[in-house]
């Protein structure tokens, strides 16, 4: 089994909307957006298996097996 | 006089008499315009006590001295009266090109009192001020109305109300271009009050600047800032504020069958995503707005596309009703403009009553038609949506907002209102700044008022943890005094995610000739904040109306990455108040009133 990935807003283009990855113990969120082509300075907000935060701290967790992220771009509205 | 036009026109409806006063320059200095400006001058004239729909009530349509300016996003104005919804101060704001319209006739504001014999409305035309019978408009939806009478003006912006207004409900917009709305707070059912359908405008003079050349490199400079932010120059332009759907439900704080629950796995079907790819035919900007997040959509029913829909709107069509239809929302978005009345407000009262449906205290024998009020039934919402629009059948129970409705019922805990004005798409639960911000504010339940999402969601400017208490009541000062400063100025909030406090004095100062300093600009929105408290509390609002529904601070959060909390909102207020200078009450104090000026 692996983690999910839900990109959305402008992250999407090129890469869908999901994507999959092989779980390795031990991985963060930094080895995932690696994998994306996505730096930390273009993510506005993150979510690491349910728990969110500044977006530094969000990458050096620890992803659990089945886990999940959510990326998200600067967006706002309101 | 710079940035200002230095006029304001009074207009009885009573008397028939239309008159053209000087400016008081220093007064609107101190209060800035638009939303200050225009509280100042209300709670002035009106008694704070007055019954909202009374003849001695007055409305103030009153611009920001940046509004028809080249400055970014400087086109908007403010309605300011006193709501029939809350029975506080109301300050509705609307974008589109009315304000500046109304700059380029000449005038800062129109402030009109009295109440006509029969249907009216007001024409402006530069110089020429007028009443006209509005017999033939009466009773028409806002296009019809604004497509009438621009046979008439063709050079004119109309502003209307539609037959909410008409018929006084206390969700009723005022619409500006069709759709352009000054949409909360029950405004359009004071014009409704006075016999006033519409008011149109045009002209062609323009604002005298102080310093043209500087004012013409604060604006490079603030529009620079605007395209190269990530928000303002990609995120709202591709995507508009529906891009918020997504992030909110994936927080938790997504609210679901009047804020049962906070997540919705189905949203991805009205998000801001699915309708960029498959509904989007253009982009629908404001007057001088770079950002351009307003759309213009298409759907089955209308494929030459309306205007919106806008996140709130989003959510409180699918969500919160149980319904993730993109078509249904836009329909309903093009029904709620054409009534002329407010979205969020008109959809969390469908939302109360399908809960009261689902609770019992609706029943079938209830409604006079066989149209369920029940989550998750979408052929409700257009049926119901008419009805209440036109005040028809139990309609007429619905037409009066959440709070009345459950009230009515003896369970008015089932209204997700503050001092009963609906609360927009945001469950308090998890977002506890944001929270604080709907209990305190002036106006009731809102989320422009301070816009608290922006840190404890967005990670704007910085990331906050949404469920920290320490440092919120801080925030919330900050952000709702900055807020009054951009409302009272004529600009966008939105230009917020890009602009600071200094951005905003610079293009004053420029304007104007002051010399604001960014603290100096932070007071007076403190002092404007303050002058609408003191309002409310002299229209006899209480100070424990600075609450919120019982639900968000009993109830757990059921499921989601908000699973478990409730709002803590008695450990901040006190915190609040004190960051406020006011008494443990709530009341300011008298020392804090000379500080800024108010006493």
């Amino acid at each position: 089994m692996g983690i999910k990935i839900k990109l959305f807003a402008t992250f999407r283009e090129g890469r869908g909307k999901v994507v999959e990855m092989d779980y390795i113990p031990g991985m963060t969120g930094q080895d995932v957006i690696d994998h994306l082509g996505i730096t930390a300075s273009e993510i506005a907000a993150i979510i690491v298996d349910g728990v969110d935060g500044k977006v530094d701290a969000m990458l050096t967790v620890h992803i659990k097996k089945d886990g999940y992220l959510a990326i998200f771009p600067p967006v706002a509205g309101g | 006089m710079f940035g200002y036009m230095g006029k304001i026109l009074r207009i009885n409806l009573t008397t028939g008499v239309i008159t053209k006063e000087d400016l008081d320059f220093e007064l609107a200095k101190k209060f800035i315009g638009g939303r200050g400006l225009g509280t100042k001058i209300f709670s002035d004239e009106v008694d704070p006590k007055v019954d909202p729909f009374a003849s001695e009530n007055k409305i103030i349509f009153i611009n920001g001295p940046l509004t028809g300016t080249a400055t970014p996003t400087g086109g908007r104005y403010m309605v300011v009266t006193k709501s029939p919804l809350t029975g506080t101060i109301a300050s509705s704001n609307s974008g589109g090109e009315w304000g500046a319209y109304l700059k380029y006739a000449g005038y800062d504001a129109v402030i009109v009192e009295g109440k006509a014999n029969l249907p009216v409305y007001i024409n402006i035309e530069n110089d020429k001020v007028e009443i006209l019978p509005a017999l033939d408009i009466w009773g028409k939806y806002t296009s019809i109305t604004s497509a009438m009478l621009k046979e008439k003006h063709p050079d004119s912006k109309v502003l209307t109300i539609g037959p909410a207004g008409e018929k006084l409900s206390q969700m009723a917009a005022i619409m500006n271009e069709n759709d352009r709305t000054a949409g909360r707070s029950g405004v359009g059912a004071v014009m409704g009050s006075k016999n006033l359908k519409a008011i149109t405008v045009s002209g062609n003079q323009k604002p005298v600047i102080a310093k043209p050349d500087g004012l013409k490199a604060v604006t490079k400079e603030c529009r620079s800032l605007i395209k190269e932010n990530g928000v303002t120059g990609e995120g709202l332009p591709t995507y508009g504020t529906a891009v918020l759907v997504n992030i909110i439900n994936e927080h938790g704080v997504y609210p679901v069958n009047n804020f049962q629950t906070g997540g919705d796995p189905n949203a991805e079907a009205v998000s801001g995503e699915t309708l960029t790819e498959k509904y989007l035919l253009k982009r629908n900007p404001c007057h001088h707005c770079p950002i351009g997040c307003g759309r213009w959509v298409k759907s089955e029913k209308h494929p030459d596309g309306i205007g919106g829909p806008e996140y709130e709107t989003l959510w409180v069509f699918a969500g919160d009703l149980g319904i993730n239809d993109m078509e249904i929302v836009i329909d309903a978005n093009f029904w709620c403009n054409e009534l002329g009345i407010d979205t969020i407000s008109a959809g969390a009262t469908l939302a109360a009553a399908m809960e009261l449906y689902q609770r019992g205290y609706i029943t079938d024998e209830m409604l006079d038609d066989d149209v369920i009020l029940k989550f998750g039934n979408a052929d409700s919402v257009i049926h119901w949506l008419k009805k209440m629009g036109n005040r028809e059948g139990f309609g007429d129970m619905l037409a009066r907002g959440s709070y009345r409705l459950a009230d009515f019922y003896g369970v008015p805990e089932y209204s997700m209102s503050v001092k009963k004005q609906d609360l927009p798409a945001y469950d308090p639960r998890g977002i506890q700044g944001m929270g604080l911000q709907y209990a305190t504010s002036n106006r009731g339940g809102c989320h422009v008022r301070g816009y608290l999402i922006s840190p404890e969601i967005l990670g704007l400017p910085e990331k906050l943890d949404r469920f920290e208490l320490a440092g919120k009541p801080t925030w919330v000062k900050i952000f709702q005094d900055l807020t009054a400063v951009i409302d009272s100025s004529g600009l966008c909030l939105f230009t917020s995610f890009a602009l600071g406090a200094q951005q905003y004095a610079d293009m004053l100062n420029e304007t104007l000739g002051t010399d604001w300093s960014a603290e100096e600009l932070l007071l007076a929105g403190e002092r404007i904040w303050n002058l609408e408290k003191l309002f409310n509390l002299e229209a006899g609002i209480l100070p424990e109306e600075d609450t919120l529904p019982p639900r968000f601070l009993e109830e757990e959060m059921p499921d989601g990455p908000t699973k478990g909390w409730v709002h803590k909102l008695d450990e901040m207020l006190p915190l609040y108040y004190a960051e406020r200078g006011w008494d443990e009450d709530g009341i300011p104090t008298e020392e804090r009133l000379i500080a800024l000026g108010l006493l």
